[in-house]
């Protein structure tokens, strides 16, 4: 594929995301707009893969290999920490607690 | 792997994303849904690692084993009360990769003969500038909430024009770069003013602004990521990234709107400083009187409700009272008072943070009453608690032209038959503005920390 084909192909593909984020978006309820938050946060973590790249391609000189691994360690911290915040916080919503637990 | 392999394997974890955010649209599922998500993320990183890793493996291992053991940790460690500042660092971090990903393409690219081509150095500049902003004002955002520096607005004269100065001459590099003039000094300049603007731009925004400001940061992390797709040529960055920003947008205006305020004041105009004017008016406040009341008291006209509401707000985050809201409410249940919370969409420090305090406390989710379906049933409650809220219940919002909150949807716990109001003094809140709720006759004040309040009045009704 040529590279202006190539193009113009990745910008469809963004303003489709953008349509389609809008969509499934719109249907969270407020009651979930913090897990929304963390877990859209942990789902651009997905820039770790950029970071691997970056850091893959470390032989081509130190500054390329000491910014990749920044990345990288940024990266997977954003991934794992957005995804068990986000998991924390929605295991705590239930719609009913077991009747009478009242032992505090 | 080829890149046509990869790039196929690449739509697992596209559409895992997706559904991840569509589970989200239930609490009954939604954890599930964030466990999809999960999973895509690890079928994205293996894949990655595949088709580029090779060499540095040991490399990625350690880098992610920092990271990611740093993240694991904060994670599981953070109260549910310090959420806010954790999504905004892990925001921060990602916003950072991107621009760091920048930096390093450009510089892989630029020894001669390279040159990157137009849409390549544009994804750079693009990315690294708005990495730079969401890195630098996410942790300013996190500083603030952690308290580390004041949560009031900081200002300065001169602060807009400044700062638009500065982000006018940033845009102007980053224009430059994309259009070839293709230095990596001018990309530094473009990232470190990037980052200093992010600073500057967050710094006077007050705390109760702090929900617009984390999706918006978040949306920016969102689309740095999303433009670094295409420095990288890669499918999933552009597609997840760019499914972030939407959400940010999206719930940025939101924010927006359930303030009734444009994102441009509320970026731009400094929330909390008291207009003369406004002052003047309320300084009229003065003449009422404000009833105190003791646990005692207050116990008595909770038990013998029919319907009492609670209404939290940021002060219950901070005296970490939800459990104690929780045990109170059970108790009045098992007394036959019909028990819900009101929760004002801005309440607390990032947009859905009430609910996600008391769901922790185990409050059932169905009780907890979104402003448009709590209003209508505060004329026939009969006691409307306020745990820590100001500004969400301040009338002035409905009547007072001069009020720096004027036409921002409130609760209108005014219309319950009486109104408890627990709070730590008379100090204004957050924003300093006075609030002619305490002079309401139907109000009484209880006040003192909020946890050791709720824990007397726990005591109290027991005792009943």
């Amino acid at each position: 594929m040529s590279h202006s084909m190539l193009l113009v192909f990745e910008v469809t593909i963004l303003v489709l995301a953008i349509f389609l984020g809008f969509e499934v978006i719109s249907k969270v309820p407020t009651l979930l707009h913090t897990p929304l938050m963390s877990g859209t946060n942990a789902i651009h973590g997905i820039v770790v893969a950029g970071a691997m790249i970056v850091l893959a391609s470390g032989h081509k000189g130190p500054f390329i290999w000491i910014i990749g691994f920044l990345a990288v360690v940024l990266g997977s911290a954003n991934v794992v920490g957005g995804f068990v915040v986000t998991d924390r916080m929605l295991e705590m919503f239930k719609k009913r607690e077991p009747p009478k637990r009242d032992e505090q | 792997m080829s890149t046509r392999v990869a790039d196929a394997l690449y739509l697992i974890p596209i559409i895992s994303f997706i559904l991840a955010l569509r589970f989200l649209s239930n609490p009954a599922h939604a954890r599930r849904g964030n466990q999809i998500g999960a999973a895509g993320m690890l079928v994205a990183i293996a894949v990655t690692w595949i088709k580029a890793g090779g060499g540095s493996w040991w490399a990625l291992v350690l880098a992610m084993a920092i990271g990611g053991g740093f993240g694991a940790v904060a994670a599981r460690k953070v109260r549910m009360t310090a959420m806010p500042q954790m999504v905004a660092l892990f925001n921060g971090v990602g916003g950072g990769a991107a621009a760091l990903i920048a930096l390093a393409e450009l510089h892989r690219i630029l020894p001669p003969p390279g040159r990157p081509t137009y849409d390549v150095s544009t994804a750079i500049a693009l990315s690294g500038l708005i990495g730079a902003i969401s890195f630098a004002g996410s942790m300013v955002a996190f500083a603030k909430l952690q308290e580390l520096i004041g949560g009031r607005p900081i200002t300065y004269p001169g602060q807009n024009v400044g700062n638009i100065v500065l982000l006018v001459g940033l845009v102007v590099f980053a224009i430059a770069l994309a259009a070839g003039v293709q230095d990596q000094w001018l990309l530094w300049v473009v990232v470190g003013g990037g980052a200093l603007f992010g600073v500057l731009f967050v710094l006077p925004i007050g705390g109760a602004d702090m929900p617009v400001v984390i999706s918006l940061l978040n949306a920016f992390t969102g689309l740095a990521v999303a433009i670094g797709g295409f420095e990288l040529q890669n499918n999933v960055l552009i597609v997840a990234g760019m499914l972030v920003g939407a959400s940010g947008t999206l719930l940025t205006l939101l924010m927006g709107r359930a303030m009734n305020r444009s994102i441009g004041n509320l970026l731009f105009g400094a929330f909390g400083q008291v207009t003369a004017e406004a002052a003047a008016i309320a300084a009229g406040t003065d003449g009422g009187t404000v009833r105190s009341a003791s646990a005692e008291d207050v116990a008595v006209m909770l038990a013998y409700a029919h319907k009492v509401v609670f209404v939290p707000g940021y002060g219950l985050a901070v005296a970490q009272a939800q459990h104690d809201v929780r045990q109170l409410a059970d108790l009045l249940e098992e007394k036959g008072v019909e028990v819900s919370y009101a929760i004002h969409p801005v309440a607390g420090r990032m947009p859905g943070h009430m609910n996600v305090l008391l769901a922790e406390a185990n409050v059932p989710y169905p009780q907890l009453k979104e402003m448009d379906e709590a209003n209508p049933e505060f004329s026939r409650t009969d006691v409307a608690v306020v745990v820590g809220a100001n500004d969400v219940v301040n009338p002035d919002a409905r009547a007072n032209r001069g009020s720096p909150i004027y036409g921002m949807p409130i609760l209108n716990v005014d219309d319950a038959q009486a109104v408890v109001v627990l709070k730590r003094s008379m100090n204004p809140g957050f924003a300093g503005i006075e609030n002619p709720l305490f002079y309401n006759p139907k109000t009484v004040m209880l006040f003192g920390d909020a946890k050791e309040s709720i824990t007397k009045l726990v005591a109290d009704v027991k005792s009943l």
